[in-house]
Protein backbone atom coordinates (compact mmCIF):
# COMPACT_ATOMS: atom_id res chain seq x y z
CA UNK A 1 0.00 0.00 0.00
CA UNK A 2 2.62 2.55 0.43
CA UNK A 3 6.34 3.77 -1.07
CA UNK A 4 9.00 4.82 -0.12
CA UNK A 5 8.80 8.48 0.49
CA UNK A 6 6.07 7.92 2.71
CA UNK A 7 8.73 8.37 5.72
CA UNK A 8 6.78 9.93 8.86
CA UNK A 9 7.18 8.27 11.78
CA UNK A 10 10.06 5.85 10.68
CA UNK A 11 12.80 4.68 12.62
CA UNK A 12 16.78 3.78 11.84
CA UNK A 13 17.49 7.24 10.29
CA UNK A 14 19.99 8.90 12.96
CA UNK A 15 21.01 12.31 13.80
CA UNK A 16 19.60 15.26 11.74
CA UNK A 17 22.62 17.42 11.22
CA UNK A 18 21.91 21.11 11.59
CA UNK A 19 23.65 23.39 9.48
CA UNK A 20 24.31 26.92 9.78
CA UNK A 21 22.72 29.15 7.93
CA UNK A 22 25.60 30.58 6.69
CA UNK A 23 26.10 27.73 4.17
CA UNK A 24 25.34 27.91 1.35
CA UNK A 25 21.93 27.89 -0.80
CA UNK A 26 23.16 24.92 -3.24
CA UNK A 27 26.35 22.66 -1.66
CA UNK A 28 27.43 21.60 -5.08
CA UNK A 29 27.04 23.18 -8.27
CA UNK A 30 25.26 20.73 -10.29
CA UNK A 31 22.46 21.08 -7.39
CA UNK A 32 21.38 24.55 -8.58
CA UNK A 33 21.41 23.09 -12.15
CA UNK A 34 19.22 20.65 -11.00
CA UNK A 35 16.86 22.75 -9.66
CA UNK A 36 16.63 25.30 -12.29
CA UNK A 37 16.13 22.43 -15.38
CA UNK A 38 13.99 20.73 -13.25
CA UNK A 39 11.40 24.33 -12.65
CA UNK A 40 12.49 25.27 -17.02
CA UNK A 41 10.88 21.81 -17.67
CA UNK A 42 8.15 22.49 -15.63
CA UNK A 43 7.06 25.43 -17.85
CA UNK A 44 6.61 23.71 -20.81
CA UNK A 45 3.27 22.88 -19.41
CA UNK A 46 3.81 19.13 -19.88
CA UNK A 47 2.83 18.14 -16.47
CA UNK A 48 1.51 19.82 -12.98
CA UNK A 49 3.07 20.13 -9.80
CA UNK A 50 0.86 16.70 -8.16
CA UNK A 51 2.28 14.75 -11.70
CA UNK A 52 5.84 15.69 -10.69
CA UNK A 53 5.43 14.63 -6.90
CA UNK A 54 4.66 11.37 -7.98
CA UNK A 55 7.39 10.90 -10.48
CA UNK A 56 10.08 11.53 -7.75
CA UNK A 57 7.57 8.56 -5.63
CA UNK A 58 7.66 6.01 -8.18
CA UNK A 59 10.93 5.96 -8.42
CA UNK A 60 12.25 2.34 -7.14
CA UNK A 61 12.91 1.99 -3.84
CA UNK A 62 16.30 1.46 -4.28
CA UNK A 63 16.70 4.55 -6.22
CA UNK A 64 15.19 6.29 -4.04
CA UNK A 65 17.26 5.52 -0.76
CA UNK A 66 20.11 6.11 -2.72
CA UNK A 67 19.72 9.18 -4.60
CA UNK A 68 20.37 12.19 -3.08
CA UNK A 69 18.01 14.83 -2.93
CA UNK A 70 18.57 16.85 -6.70
CA UNK A 71 19.56 13.29 -8.08
CA UNK A 72 15.90 11.95 -7.25
CA UNK A 73 14.53 15.26 -8.63
CA UNK A 74 17.04 14.92 -11.67
CA UNK A 75 15.88 11.44 -12.53
CA UNK A 76 12.12 11.49 -12.13
CA UNK A 77 12.72 14.60 -14.42
CA UNK A 78 14.51 12.33 -17.27
CA UNK A 79 11.32 10.26 -16.59
CA UNK A 80 9.19 12.55 -16.96
CA UNK A 81 10.16 13.90 -20.63
CA UNK A 82 9.81 10.59 -21.95
CA UNK A 83 6.64 9.60 -19.88
CA UNK A 84 5.06 12.80 -21.12
CA UNK A 85 6.12 12.61 -25.05
CA UNK A 86 8.80 15.45 -24.77
CA UNK A 87 11.76 13.29 -25.13
CA UNK A 88 12.60 10.22 -26.64
CA UNK A 89 14.88 7.00 -24.95
CA UNK A 90 16.96 7.59 -28.36
CA UNK A 91 17.28 11.08 -27.10
CA UNK A 92 18.98 10.00 -24.01
CA UNK A 93 21.11 7.37 -26.36
CA UNK A 94 22.17 10.27 -28.76
CA UNK A 95 20.79 8.33 -31.64
CA UNK A 96 17.98 11.14 -32.57
CA UNK A 97 17.79 14.28 -34.24
CA UNK A 98 18.74 17.89 -32.88
CA UNK A 99 15.86 19.15 -34.73
CA UNK A 100 13.67 22.07 -33.27
CA UNK A 101 11.40 20.49 -30.88
CA UNK A 102 7.46 21.56 -31.38
CA UNK A 103 7.45 22.69 -27.92
CA UNK A 104 10.55 25.12 -28.17
CA UNK A 105 8.09 28.13 -27.90
CA UNK A 106 7.62 27.27 -24.78
CA UNK A 107 10.52 27.48 -23.85
CA UNK A 108 11.54 30.29 -20.48
CA UNK A 109 13.45 32.78 -21.49
CA UNK A 110 15.75 34.90 -19.12
CA UNK A 111 13.77 37.74 -19.30
CA UNK A 112 10.54 36.01 -17.95
CA UNK A 113 12.20 33.72 -14.79
CA UNK A 114 11.44 36.78 -12.47
CA UNK A 115 7.77 36.98 -13.75
CA UNK A 116 7.21 32.89 -13.53
CA UNK A 117 8.99 32.50 -10.21
CA UNK A 118 7.03 35.54 -8.73
CA UNK A 119 3.47 34.50 -10.56
CA UNK A 120 3.65 31.31 -8.57
CA UNK A 121 0.48 28.71 -8.69
CA UNK A 122 -2.33 28.65 -6.72
CA UNK A 123 -4.05 25.46 -5.61
CA UNK A 124 -6.81 27.13 -4.29
CA UNK A 125 -9.87 26.60 -7.02
CA UNK A 126 -13.70 27.13 -6.85
CA UNK A 127 -15.68 24.13 -5.95
CA UNK A 128 -19.11 22.90 -5.43
CA UNK A 129 -18.30 20.37 -3.30
CA UNK A 130 -19.93 22.07 0.20
CA UNK A 131 -17.63 21.68 3.37
CA UNK A 132 -18.68 18.45 5.26
CA UNK A 133 -16.96 19.45 8.67
CA UNK A 134 -17.02 21.91 11.19
CA UNK A 135 -13.96 23.87 12.98
CA UNK A 136 -13.79 21.35 16.17
CA UNK A 137 -15.21 18.34 15.11
CA UNK A 138 -13.75 15.21 15.47
CA UNK A 139 -13.11 13.01 12.21
CA UNK A 140 -10.90 10.03 11.54
CA UNK A 141 -8.90 9.30 8.49
CA UNK A 142 -9.57 6.65 6.30
CA UNK A 143 -7.63 3.61 6.50
CA UNK A 144 -5.77 1.84 4.48
CA UNK A 145 -3.82 5.27 3.24
CA UNK A 146 -4.47 5.20 -0.31
CA UNK A 147 -5.28 6.68 -3.42
CA UNK A 148 -8.47 5.74 -4.01
CA UNK A 149 -8.54 6.06 -8.27
CA UNK A 150 -5.70 4.26 -8.68
CA UNK A 151 -3.80 1.67 -7.33
CA UNK A 152 -0.52 2.82 -6.36
CA UNK A 153 -0.99 6.07 -7.04
CA UNK A 154 -0.19 9.29 -5.68
CA UNK A 155 -2.12 10.76 -2.11
CA UNK A 156 -0.91 12.68 0.13
CA UNK A 157 -2.56 10.84 3.84
CA UNK A 158 0.73 9.99 4.60
CA UNK A 159 0.58 6.45 6.22
CA UNK A 160 0.96 6.90 10.06
CA UNK A 161 -1.83 9.31 9.74
CA UNK A 162 -4.60 6.76 8.25
CA UNK A 163 -7.36 5.26 10.74
CA UNK A 164 -6.44 8.09 13.59
CA UNK A 165 -9.14 10.47 15.05
CA UNK A 166 -8.53 14.39 15.21
CA UNK A 167 -10.16 17.47 15.26
CA UNK A 168 -10.43 20.00 12.40
CA UNK A 169 -8.77 23.09 13.33
CA UNK A 170 -9.41 25.27 10.09
CA UNK A 171 -10.69 25.14 6.64
CA UNK A 172 -8.22 26.02 4.03
CA UNK A 173 -10.91 26.93 1.46
CA UNK A 174 -11.33 24.45 -1.64
CA UNK A 175 -8.10 23.21 -3.20
CA UNK A 176 -6.92 20.71 -5.99
CA UNK A 177 -6.84 17.40 -4.83
CA UNK A 178 -3.83 15.99 -5.94
CA UNK A 179 -5.14 11.88 -5.77
CA UNK A 180 -7.09 13.40 -8.99
CA UNK A 181 -4.68 16.10 -10.54
CA UNK A 182 -1.52 13.30 -10.42
CA UNK A 183 -2.87 11.04 -12.92
CA UNK A 184 -4.80 12.94 -15.34
CA UNK A 185 -8.31 12.91 -13.75
CA UNK A 186 -8.42 16.99 -13.53
CA UNK A 187 -7.98 19.05 -10.47
CA UNK A 188 -11.22 17.39 -8.88
CA UNK A 189 -11.24 20.68 -5.91
CA UNK A 190 -12.51 20.00 -2.70
CA UNK A 191 -12.69 21.68 1.11
CA UNK A 192 -8.76 21.62 2.60
CA UNK A 193 -8.75 21.08 6.21
CA UNK A 194 -5.93 21.20 8.62
CA UNK A 195 -6.91 18.73 11.28
CA UNK A 196 -5.22 18.54 14.50
CA UNK A 197 -4.11 14.78 16.33
CA UNK A 198 -2.63 13.98 19.60
CA UNK A 199 0.49 12.41 19.55
CA UNK A 200 -0.52 9.87 21.24
CA UNK A 201 -3.06 9.12 18.26
CA UNK A 202 0.00 8.64 16.00
CA UNK A 203 2.72 7.00 17.76
CA UNK A 204 2.97 4.26 20.52
CA UNK A 205 5.51 5.89 22.99
CA UNK A 206 4.85 9.63 22.18
CA UNK A 207 7.29 11.74 23.82
CA UNK A 208 4.70 14.09 26.14
CA UNK A 209 1.02 14.10 26.07
CA UNK A 210 0.50 17.26 25.23
CA UNK A 211 2.26 17.14 21.97
CA UNK A 212 -0.13 17.39 18.97
CA UNK A 213 0.69 16.92 14.97
CA UNK A 214 -1.08 18.98 12.57
CA UNK A 215 -1.85 17.52 8.38
CA UNK A 216 -3.29 19.27 6.12
CA UNK A 217 -5.81 16.81 4.71
CA UNK A 218 -8.86 16.93 1.82
CA UNK A 219 -12.24 16.23 2.92
CA UNK A 220 -12.25 12.94 1.10
CA UNK A 221 -9.57 11.50 3.10
CA UNK A 222 -11.57 11.96 5.82
CA UNK A 223 -14.76 10.60 7.97
CA UNK A 224 -17.01 11.75 10.70
CA UNK A 225 -15.32 10.43 14.33
CA UNK B 1 0.53 8.90 -17.66
CA UNK B 2 1.98 5.74 -17.01
CA UNK B 3 2.55 4.95 -13.66
CA UNK B 4 4.97 1.92 -12.66
CA UNK B 5 7.60 1.66 -15.37
CA UNK B 6 10.43 -0.96 -14.38
CA UNK B 7 12.43 0.20 -17.25
CA UNK B 8 13.15 3.63 -16.07
CA UNK B 9 14.41 5.87 -18.71
CA UNK B 10 16.85 8.15 -16.18
CA UNK B 11 18.81 4.79 -16.28
CA UNK B 12 19.99 5.33 -20.18
CA UNK B 13 21.87 8.70 -18.88
CA UNK B 14 25.35 8.80 -17.05
CA UNK B 15 25.17 7.13 -13.22
CA UNK B 16 27.54 10.44 -11.89
CA UNK B 17 24.93 12.86 -10.63
CA UNK B 18 26.74 16.07 -12.09
CA UNK B 19 26.74 14.51 -15.38
CA UNK B 20 23.46 13.55 -15.46
CA UNK B 21 22.37 16.51 -14.72
CA UNK B 22 24.55 18.26 -17.51
CA UNK B 23 23.15 15.72 -20.24
CA UNK B 24 19.62 16.60 -19.45
CA UNK B 25 20.49 20.27 -19.94
CA UNK B 26 22.52 19.84 -22.92
CA UNK B 27 19.76 17.65 -24.47
CA UNK B 28 17.06 19.82 -23.77
CA UNK B 29 19.18 22.90 -24.56
CA UNK B 30 20.08 22.07 -28.69
CA UNK B 31 16.04 21.15 -29.06
CA UNK B 32 15.36 24.75 -27.94
CA UNK B 33 13.55 23.77 -24.93
CA UNK B 34 15.56 25.50 -22.42
CA UNK B 35 17.11 28.27 -22.36
CA UNK B 36 20.77 28.63 -20.22
CA UNK B 37 20.49 32.10 -19.18
CA UNK B 38 17.21 31.42 -17.94
CA UNK B 39 19.10 28.80 -16.13
CA UNK B 40 21.24 31.35 -14.67
CA UNK B 41 18.52 33.42 -13.66
CA UNK B 42 17.12 30.77 -11.26
CA UNK B 43 19.51 30.11 -10.15
CA UNK B 44 21.13 34.25 -9.23
CA UNK B 45 17.22 34.13 -8.12
CA UNK B 46 17.53 31.76 -4.93
CA UNK B 47 20.79 31.86 -4.02
CA UNK B 48 21.02 35.71 -4.39
CA UNK B 49 17.28 37.41 -3.94
CA UNK B 50 15.08 35.02 -2.39
CA UNK B 51 16.18 33.97 0.96
CA UNK B 52 15.87 33.68 5.05
CA UNK B 53 15.82 37.64 4.78
CA UNK B 54 12.79 37.70 3.34
CA UNK B 55 10.97 35.70 6.14
CA UNK B 56 13.27 37.44 8.82
CA UNK B 57 11.81 40.51 7.57
CA UNK B 58 8.16 39.50 8.52
CA UNK B 59 8.51 38.42 11.99
CA UNK B 60 10.17 41.28 13.01
CA UNK B 61 7.65 43.63 11.80
CA UNK B 62 5.15 41.38 13.74
CA UNK B 63 7.25 42.14 16.89
CA UNK B 64 6.90 45.85 16.96
CA UNK B 65 3.33 46.37 15.06
CA UNK B 66 0.48 44.76 16.67
CA UNK B 67 -2.02 45.21 13.72
CA UNK B 68 0.48 43.42 11.22
CA UNK B 69 0.95 40.44 13.83
CA UNK B 70 -2.89 40.38 13.75
CA UNK B 71 -3.60 40.58 10.36
CA UNK B 72 -0.74 38.19 9.79
CA UNK B 73 -2.08 34.99 12.00
CA UNK B 74 -5.31 35.95 10.67
CA UNK B 75 -4.38 35.63 6.54
CA UNK B 76 -0.92 35.87 6.06
CA UNK B 77 -0.65 35.14 2.17
CA UNK B 78 -1.88 38.68 1.42
CA UNK B 79 -0.05 40.52 4.39
CA UNK B 80 3.49 38.85 3.80
CA UNK B 81 2.55 39.42 -0.58
CA UNK B 82 2.31 43.01 0.40
CA UNK B 83 5.57 43.17 1.41
CA UNK B 84 6.04 41.83 -1.91
CA UNK B 85 7.16 38.40 -0.54
CA UNK B 86 4.56 35.85 -2.78
CA UNK B 87 5.15 33.14 -5.70
CA UNK B 88 6.60 29.43 -6.34
CA UNK B 89 5.64 27.36 -3.73
CA UNK B 90 4.49 30.44 -0.87
CA UNK B 91 1.04 30.95 -3.03
CA UNK B 92 -0.57 30.07 0.54
CA UNK B 93 1.04 31.36 3.62
CA UNK B 94 -0.09 30.69 7.59
CA UNK B 95 1.88 31.84 10.37
CA UNK B 96 1.60 30.17 13.32
CA UNK B 97 2.76 31.50 16.82
CA UNK B 98 5.15 30.20 19.41
CA UNK B 99 3.99 31.01 23.00
CA UNK B 100 4.92 29.91 26.12
CA UNK B 101 2.62 27.15 26.19
CA UNK B 102 2.97 26.45 22.33
CA UNK B 103 5.94 25.26 20.33
CA UNK B 104 5.14 25.04 16.94
CA UNK B 105 8.19 23.29 14.06
CA UNK B 106 7.33 22.05 10.28
CA UNK B 107 7.97 19.25 8.19
CA UNK B 108 7.38 17.78 4.88
CA UNK B 109 7.18 14.00 6.04
CA UNK B 110 5.98 13.54 2.15
CA UNK B 111 8.80 15.48 0.28
CA UNK B 112 10.35 18.96 0.97
CA UNK B 113 7.65 21.51 1.07
CA UNK B 114 8.87 25.00 2.19
CA UNK B 115 7.68 28.36 1.59
CA UNK B 116 10.10 29.68 -0.45
CA UNK B 117 9.56 32.89 -1.09
CA UNK B 118 9.82 33.20 2.83
CA UNK B 119 12.93 31.36 3.40
CA UNK B 120 14.26 30.55 0.19
CA UNK B 121 15.19 27.01 -1.13
CA UNK B 122 14.80 24.46 2.14
CA UNK B 123 18.61 23.55 3.94
CA UNK B 124 20.15 20.02 3.16
CA UNK B 125 18.39 18.56 7.07
CA UNK B 126 15.43 19.60 6.07
CA UNK B 127 14.75 17.25 3.40
CA UNK B 128 16.75 14.77 4.58
CA UNK B 129 15.43 11.19 5.38
CA UNK B 130 15.86 11.44 9.10
CA UNK B 131 14.25 15.12 9.68
CA UNK B 132 11.51 13.93 7.66
CA UNK B 133 11.22 10.56 9.69
CA UNK B 134 11.80 11.80 13.20
CA UNK B 135 10.28 14.97 13.33
CA UNK B 136 6.59 14.55 13.69
CA UNK B 137 7.21 11.22 16.26
CA UNK B 138 10.24 12.97 18.20
CA UNK B 139 10.33 16.31 17.69
CA UNK B 140 11.96 16.95 21.18
CA UNK B 141 15.04 14.68 20.06
CA UNK B 142 15.13 16.70 16.98
CA UNK B 143 14.98 20.33 18.77
CA UNK B 144 17.64 18.63 20.88
CA UNK B 145 20.00 18.07 17.95
CA UNK B 146 19.46 21.58 16.96
CA UNK B 147 20.49 22.75 20.78
CA UNK B 148 17.07 23.66 21.98
CA UNK B 149 15.01 21.94 25.23
CA UNK B 150 11.71 23.16 25.58
CA UNK B 151 10.45 23.14 29.14
CA UNK B 152 7.71 19.51 29.41
CA UNK B 153 4.96 22.30 30.14
CA UNK B 154 5.61 23.79 26.44
CA UNK B 155 3.37 21.44 24.50
CA UNK B 156 5.04 20.91 20.82
CA UNK B 157 2.75 21.23 18.25
CA UNK B 158 4.44 19.94 14.50
CA UNK B 159 2.79 21.04 11.13
CA UNK B 160 3.31 18.23 8.63
CA UNK B 161 3.22 20.42 5.03
CA UNK B 162 0.90 17.93 3.20
CA UNK B 163 -0.84 20.12 0.83
CA UNK B 164 -0.23 23.82 -1.06
CA UNK B 165 -0.20 25.24 2.31
CA UNK B 166 3.23 26.83 3.53
CA UNK B 167 3.75 27.21 7.25
CA UNK B 168 5.88 30.18 8.83
CA UNK B 169 6.51 29.84 12.47
CA UNK B 170 6.28 33.55 14.39
CA UNK B 171 8.67 33.03 17.15
CA UNK B 172 8.83 34.76 20.73
CA UNK B 173 10.39 38.36 20.74
CA UNK B 174 13.59 38.07 22.75
CA UNK B 175 14.14 39.51 26.14
CA UNK B 176 16.03 42.32 26.34
CA UNK B 177 14.81 43.49 22.39
CA UNK B 178 12.66 46.37 23.84
CA UNK B 179 14.71 49.22 22.35
CA UNK B 180 15.65 47.53 18.98
CA UNK B 181 13.95 48.58 15.58
CA UNK B 182 12.98 46.59 12.84
CA UNK B 183 16.49 46.06 10.71
CA UNK B 184 18.09 45.04 14.35
CA UNK B 185 15.26 42.59 15.33
CA UNK B 186 15.44 41.17 11.82
CA UNK B 187 19.22 40.22 12.92
CA UNK B 188 18.40 38.03 15.74
CA UNK B 189 15.71 35.81 13.55
CA UNK B 190 17.18 32.83 11.59
CA UNK B 191 16.19 30.47 9.35
CA UNK B 192 16.01 27.52 11.54
CA UNK B 193 13.75 29.73 14.55
CA UNK B 194 10.99 30.47 11.60
CA UNK B 195 11.10 26.47 11.02
CA UNK B 196 10.69 26.06 14.23
CA UNK B 197 14.02 24.17 15.06
CA UNK B 198 15.86 26.92 16.81
CA UNK B 199 15.09 29.93 18.59
CA UNK B 200 15.78 33.38 17.61
CA UNK B 201 19.43 35.32 18.45
CA UNK B 202 19.72 36.99 21.49
CA UNK B 203 20.57 40.72 21.47
CA UNK B 204 24.51 40.80 22.02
Amino acid sequence: MTRVHDMGGRFGDGPVRPKSDDEPVFAEDWHGRALAVTLAAGFLGKWNIDVSRHARERLSPKDYARFSYYEKWISSLADLLVESGVLTKEDFTGAASDDPHPLSARALKAESVAAALAKGGPADRPSDVPARFKIGQSVRTVHPAANRLVDGGHTRLPIYASGATGKVMRLHGTHVLPDANAHGFGEAPEPLYAVVFPASELWADPENPKDEVVLDLWQSYLEPA
Amino acid sequence: MPHDDPDHPHALLPPDPALRVKALETILTRKGLIDPAALDEIIDTYQNKIGPQNGARVVARAWIDPDFRKALLADATPVVADLGFYGRQGEHIVAVENTPDLHNMVVCTLCSCYPWPLLGIPPGWYKSDAYRARAAREPRKVLAEFGVTLPSETAVRVWDSTAEIRYLVLPMRPAGTEGLGEDDLAALVTRDCMIGTGLPKEPS
